[in-house]
């Protein structure tokens, strides 16, 4: 099997504090890490390969330091890895970053399947893996919580996708893009062996004039529709906590419980 | 490789810019400003500098047709068990606010099979026309042929502004669609205007985990598309008298030409339904194990709420990573959400925080879940949730 996992690199979060004083972000050393979502979609890959034979080739867009996530994701057992990086590429929007990641994945021959996160945790927009699909002409299963059955040579896939009243099955036909959410899968561990492989790999690196058929007017902050005009903390919420202080239980339950009744959300 | 430019005989090295950055990736050197890599060309720092020192390069117009051919405020509603979703009937909602501003009809895509009674429904929470799409292959969601035929409709209608429920589904089918439109997604929406001089929406939606929010619009492109969460607007009042037209369309594929198959539907086995419900008993690691969210299920039982979880909860296999609320689990926004346990880590905080009322049951009173709370009680959960069960039987039952 031919499998493609897209993976972003984001800030991690994980370190964010907001500062208490005004509400905003401490922004020192913010580590970059690769998207959470996306280490599901490069373990899933990963078990594709292992179960069904072929290859696994991450591909991400972004500055030349996310080489660095792509190393890891080899260094988890991916076997090649392309990074798109241009000046033209800097502020893509979800349609400008979809539309340049499908015209790598044009160039990069057959494939069985592409795998995304279900969303990036920087913008939280989850629409690139259906534009990418989108733009490739090929089947999309967004929220796939399990793949239960694939056949590469029969070119079917059958899958669970969690939605908000439960979980559907939906067979479809090969090729597809699947985004994957949490309990797809427990990513595995970088491994000395792979990342001593992953130091001899070399990252195809693509930019721009590199991409075959492409449209320069819709790359980049140029070829998103989208435009963002201002950013601004939360209204941040002073001094709402009530804390309920009582010589015993039972007086406190009874004055919170007052309290939230008086909310009138009951 | 950012694109923000600096001219450095504008820049006076005061600084404003390094503070309003999101993401830090502003700084002095000497006296003059420097931008590293982390910057996203947001433009926050645009706008703060008061030299005029910081700029972006122009964007050329890409328009391709005259944006003033577009017209009206559609909505594609959401049906599932033959009902339309509160997520839709809420979008109808703001979506007659958007086209009262505009002076537009407000139409409703509804497509399904058997779901005529929805048009009227739509009708009734404020829609002027519904263009209905009823057919065997259109019952249940299926991503290519519901995409087929929104992308027809639009193009021959050209609507200026088209809103989706940020659902799962809402999610899967706009994206789709704007892919085809070029049109402009924004996902997520907590906030929706027009602007009043241009007539643009403008969009405001969260973002890095909710730590800031961004205003975002579509100038050049249209549709202006945004995805909306559910209970983020009021869902309207049914207005039975309303009149509406309702236009009936085929479909755009047929069975053969669609190659996926919903074979099945596995309802979730406790309903852990964390995004409709109006209260969430949420537990974390202070529980202590799986037998610690005992309590917090009688208490939600009582309150007819649902149970949620933290991260550590879950990944300690207590309970399943559908409760889980949090950066990497559900969005969720009820009426009141009970955090027991629960330190309340940033990551956590961006699932909840925009919950109407946060009620917070913790033994450490610096727990940053406090930060955020309405209402708290320091002390151990295992004393006071049973307490509070018992006061909204009293109380509820009265
Ligand atoms: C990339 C990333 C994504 C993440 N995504 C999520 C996410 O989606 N959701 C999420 O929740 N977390 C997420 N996390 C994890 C998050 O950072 C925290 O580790 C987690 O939320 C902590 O869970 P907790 O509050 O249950 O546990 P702790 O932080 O250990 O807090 C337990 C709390 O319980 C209190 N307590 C203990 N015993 C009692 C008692 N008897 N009575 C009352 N109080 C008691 C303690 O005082 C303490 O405050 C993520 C982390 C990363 C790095
Ligand atoms: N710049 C990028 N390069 C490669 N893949 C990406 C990029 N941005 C997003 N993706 C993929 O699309 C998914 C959804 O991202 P988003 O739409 O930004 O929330 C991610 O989990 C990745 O799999």
């Amino acid at each position: 099997m031919n499998i493609i996992v897209c993976i972003k690199q984001v800030p991690g979060i994980t370190d964010v504090q907001i500062d208490p004083e005004d509400n905003t972000l401490v922004r020192e050393n913010i580590p970059s890490i690769v998207n959470p979502f996306d280490m599901y979609a490069i373990e899933e890959g990963l078990r594709l390969k292992e179960a069904h034979g072929g290859r696994v080739t991450v591909i991400s867009m972004g500055p030349p330091q996310v080489a660095s996530a792509l190393k890891d994701a080899l260094g988890m057992g991916a076997d090649d890895a392309v990074l798109l990086t241009d000046r033209a590429f800097a502020g893509a929007d979800s349609w400008a970053t979809a539309y340049t990641l499908s015209l790598a994945v044009k160039m990069m021959g057959e494939f069985d399947i592409i795998i995304c996160g279900r969303q990036a945790i920087d913008g939280d927009t989850g629409q690139v893996g259906p534009g990418l699909a989108r733009q490739l002409g090929i089947n999309q299963l967004t929220y796939i919580s399990k793949i239960k059955e694939i056949d590469p040579s029969g070119k079917t896939i059958t899958v669970e996708r969690l939605l908000e009243e439960g979980r559907e099955i939906v067979e479809a036909g090969l090729p597809a893009l699947i985004t994957v959410v949490k309990d797809i899968n427990q990513p595995r561990l970088a491994t000395v062996a792979n990342i001593r492989k992953a130091s001899r790999i070399k990252i195809k690196v693509m930019s721009a004039a590199d991409l075959t058929g492409v449209d320069v007017n819709r790359l980049g902050i140029n070829g998103s529709p989208t435009k963002v005009i201002k950013i601004f903390s939360p209204p941040k919420r002073e001094g709402i906590l009530e804390l309920i202080k009582a010589d015993n239980i039972n007086e406190a339950a009874i004055q919170l419980v007052d309290r939230i009744m008086a909310e009138k959300i009951l | 490789m950012p694109l923000l430019e600096v001219d450095n005989d504008k820049c006076v090295g005061c600084g404003n810019c390094v503070d309003v950055c999101p993401f830090g990736a502003l700084s002095l050197d000497g006296d003059k400003v420097v931008v590293n890599d982390k910057c996203t060309d947001c433009g926050a720092c645009i706008d703060a500098c008061p030299t005029m020192a910081l700029s972006l390069p122009q964007r050329p117009a890409v328009k391709t047709e005259d944006t003033g051919q577009y017209s009206g405020v559609w909505v594609w509603i959401e049906i599932f068990n033959k009902q339309i979703t509160d997520n839709s009937a809420e979008i109808l909602g703001q979506g007659r606010v958007l086209a009262d501003a505009r002076r537009m009809a407000l139409t409703a895509c509804v497509l399904g099979h058997d779901v005529g009674h929805i048009a009227k429904d739509a009708i009734s929470f404020g829609a002027d026309r519904v263009l209905l799409a009823d057919d065997p292959s259109l019952d249940v969601y299926r991503n290519a042929p519901y995409a087929a035929i929104i992308i027809d409709l639009a193009r021959r209608h050209k609507p200026e502004i088209f809103l989706f429920g940020a659902s799962s589904r809402g999610r899967d089918l706009a994206g789709s669609v704007a892919t085809d439109l070029y049109a402009g997604l924004t996902a997520d929406c907590t906030g929706l205007d027009i602007d009043p001089e241009k007539g643009l929406l403008v969009q405001t939606r969260p973002a890095f985990g909710g730590n800031i929010m961004a205003m975002i619009i579509c100038p050049d492109h249209r549709p202006q598309m945004a995805t909306v969460r559910h209970r983020v607007f009021e869902k309207p009042l049914v207005d039975m008298e309303r009149r509406g037209e309702i236009i009936s369309i085929g479909p755009s594929m047929t069975e053969e030409q669609i190659s996926t198959r919903v074979t099945g539907f596995i309802q979730e086995t406790d309903k852990v339904n964390l995004a409709n419900a109006r209260v969430i008993v949420s537990g974390g690691r202070g529980v202590g194990g799986p037998e610690g969210f005992e309590p917090l299920k009688k208490l939600a039982d009582v309150l007819g709420g649902t149970i949620g979880a933290s991260r550590s909860a879950v990944d300690a296999g207590w309970i399943s990573y559908d409760h889980q609320v949090g950066q990497t689990g559900r969005t969720v926004r009820p009426d009141m959400y009970i955090a027991c346990g629960i330190s309340g880590a940033v990551q956590h905080q961006a699932g909840m925080k925009t919950s109407k009322v946060i009620v917070a049951i913790n033994k450490n009173p610096d727990a940053p879940i406090f930060d955020i709370a309405h209402f708290g009680i320091v002390g151990d959960l295992f004393k006071i949730v049973p307490a509070l069960t018992e006061q909204f039987k009293k109380r509820l039952s009265a």
